[in-house]
């Protein structure tokens, strides 16, 4: 019986194994995103000299879960003058397309069981960069409709201003990894790992590390880049009239972005998986940079002002884009030589 | 099995186009049109030409689509198609589409009668790869992508100066 | 790990760019919104690349994706200008419909 089974099943081991990856990341994803919402109000708490929650369960452990028991509940309010269908697209396009940006990237060495190579990414496509790239910028419609659907001057005021921000900040991220690209030679984000065996892309290429990092905070609209949603003076922006569940979605993007964001820096400059001498798996490697830069966008958020949105764009064209072309000109003048 | 993929795409990129024409609001029109790009991005993969499905998600979907987007939220345009209405009937265009759709036809079907292209070519595992077009388009074709620069840059100088706001 | 293609003929392929090309006159033809008209032209450029890049596969070839990487770029430049055209007439007239823009006709 068994055997027969696995006889019938044989031809599509390919789609079996790809499944079951993509509903653990998926799953896995979603799981980080109530711990990193308590890591952050942990760490802003201590930034600012306070305790932070800290009444629910060990250390306020539990207070993510009861929040969002909260969200799950709460009665979910779609105002008379929106448009029904985009309303309710807008929250949606933006988890999947966060989601779906992190299925090519990797975290490991290709392990084995039971005599099937597993590489541990969903898909392993020879363009992985490329393909983040063009699912991150499928996201800014999330906030668009958002904006546009929701019928309010700020919510349009919010999607007005992240979907300028976006593109012209996506420029700046595409040049910085382009000289990555140039170092390495392949988009695919296993190469780059590879190439990194012995020296991190950070050391060869600062510039690019700090572009490529500005530039995602601000593609992540993370403060102090997060103008679309600045809650002083555009009442959160995009995201105004959304309540409970829908509210939460955004926040779950936002945090899978970042997310995927750390990942990606990890892999381009931080060298993937690679140890560098220190005893540790590839995957713990992996996670502790990737932590490492989570913290690094909290802390980031607790310490910088909000830039105003006219100096945002001037840094973003007059500052940032030249100094990433420059960049990309003289990388590329020392891979020709 | 191509069949079995081809045809849900084929038939969601028809619908959406027919959405984009048939829909009241300009951005149910948008997010259609964005809806069939997509399509054809699993088209072009079906297609082997991975390169460009990623470029028409890039640059299509991702850039001037966005652009549309901006450009409708600008001139909040949400109400102002309501008055769905066709334009005047124009006997000439009526007869040169009626034309051009019989010639489509025909052509397509000299095409399939002939037989020749009943299956693809056999290619290599590069076809279609960043590398493989990226080496065609800077050896055989750098005169053509130089000129798509100028073309590029001559656009977005002729877009800033016709979008600005006089300054007297 | 391949997963098997029995392969089609390239006429369904046509066919759907023929379809999508089609769609895009019409739309041109019958809407008004001058945004939306600008939506059926990239439908069309689309069609086209749809055949360009099938034709590329059934020859193995890579013209055909130089050529439809070509058509991207202009329709980039198209419509940067096109909608900049758009907004630079609706200062002048707060409308998008097209029969309204008729100055130019004595």
């Amino acid at each position: 019986m068994i055997d027969n089974t696995i006889e019938f099943l044989e031809p599509y081991t390919y789609l079996i194994i790809g499944s079951i990856k993509a509903l653990v990341i998926a799953g896995a994803l979603m799981g980080v995103v109530p711990g990193l919402v308590w890591l952050e109000r942990r760490l802003m708490g201590r930034f600012q000299v306070r305790l932070g929650p800290n009444r629910v369960g060990p250390f306020g452990l539990g207070q993510p879960i009861s929040d969002s028991i909260k969200l799950l509940f709460k009665e979910s309010i779609i105002q008379s003058s929106a448009d029904k269908f985009l309303f309710h697209l807008a929250p949606a396009i933006v988890v999947f397309t966060s989601i779906v940006a992190f299925a090519v990237i990797p975290f490991g060495e290709p392990i084995t069981i039971f005599g099937q190579k597993i590489g541990l990414l969903v898909a392993d496509v020879n363009i992985g960069l490329l393909f983040v790239f063009a699912i991150s910028g499928m996201g800014i419609y999330g906030i668009v409709l958002a904006g546009f659907s929701s019928n309010n001057k700020y919510s349009l005021m919010g999607g007005l201003r992240s979907s300028a921000q976006m593109i012209s900040y996506e420029l700046t991220l595409g040049l910085a990894a382009v000289s990555v690209i140039a170092i390495t030679g392949s988009l695919s984000l296993t190469d780059m790992v590879k190439g990194q065996e012995v020296i991190p892309n950070i050391l060869i290429q600062p510039l690019a590390f700090l572009l490529f990092f500005t530039a995602g905070v601000a593609e992540t609209n993370r403060a102090p880049f997060d103008l679309p949603e600045a809650e002083q003076e555009l009442v959160a922006g995009f995201h105004t009239e959304y309540s409970g569940m829908k509210f939460a979605m955004f926040f779950m993007g936002e945090y899978i972005n970042m997310v995927t964001m750390s990942a990606l820096i990890t892999l381009l400059f931080l060298g993937g998986w690679n140890a560098y001498g220190l005893p540790l798996w590839p995957i713990l490697a992996f996670a502790g940079k990737v932590a490492v830069l989570l913290c690094v966008f909290i802390w980031l958020r607790s310490t910088y002002p909000r830039i105003r949105y006219d100096r945002l764009m001037t840094f973003g064209w007059k500052f940032l884009l030249p100094l990433s072309l420059f960049n990309l000109l003289v990388t590329s003048v020392f891979v020709v030589l | 099995m191509e069949l079995l993929i081809f045809y849900p795409l084929a038939g969601l990129c028809v619908i959406f186009a027919l959405g984009v024409v048939f829909n009241k609001n300009p951005i149910g029109s948008a997010m259609s049109l964005i809806a069939m790009m997509l399509g054809l991005a699993g088209i072009f993969v079906l297609q082997q030409a991975h390169f460009i499905a990623i470029l028409q998600i890039i640059i299509y979907a991702g850039a001037i689509m966005v652009l549309f987007m901006f450009v409708i939220m600008l001139l909040n345009l949400k109400g102002d198609d309501a008055v769905w209405k066709k334009r005047e009937k124009n006997t000439l265009l009526t007869v040169l589409t009626g034309l051009l759709i019989a010639g489509v036809l025909y052509k397509v079907l000299e095409i399939t009668s002939a037989g020749e292209f009943d299956s693809p070519a056999h290619v290599l595992e590069t076809f279609g790869t960043v590398r493989e077009v990226g080496t065609i388009l800077f050896t055989e074709f750098v005169l053509p992508f130089e000129v798509a620069s100028i073309l590029l840059l001559v656009a977005m100088i002729g877009a800033v100066v016709l979008a600005k706001s006089k300054v007297d | 790990m391949d997963i098997s293609f029995d392969a089609i003929p390239l006429a369904h392929y046509l066919l759907l760019s023929a379809t999508l090309f089609v769609i895009g006159v019409m739309g041109v033809l019958m809407r008004r919104n001058a945004i939306v008209v600008f939506m059926s032209i990239e439908i069309m450029l689309n069609a086209v690349n749809i055949s360009l890049i099938s034709f590329d596969r059934y020859l193995n070839q890579h013209d055909g994706q130089i050529f439809s990487f070509m058509v991207m770029c202009v329709a980039a430049a198209e419509v940067s200008v096109g909608l900049a055209i758009i907004i630079a007439l609706f200062r002048n007239k707060p409308t998008v419909n097209l029969d309204e823009f008729n100055i130019m006709k004595s």
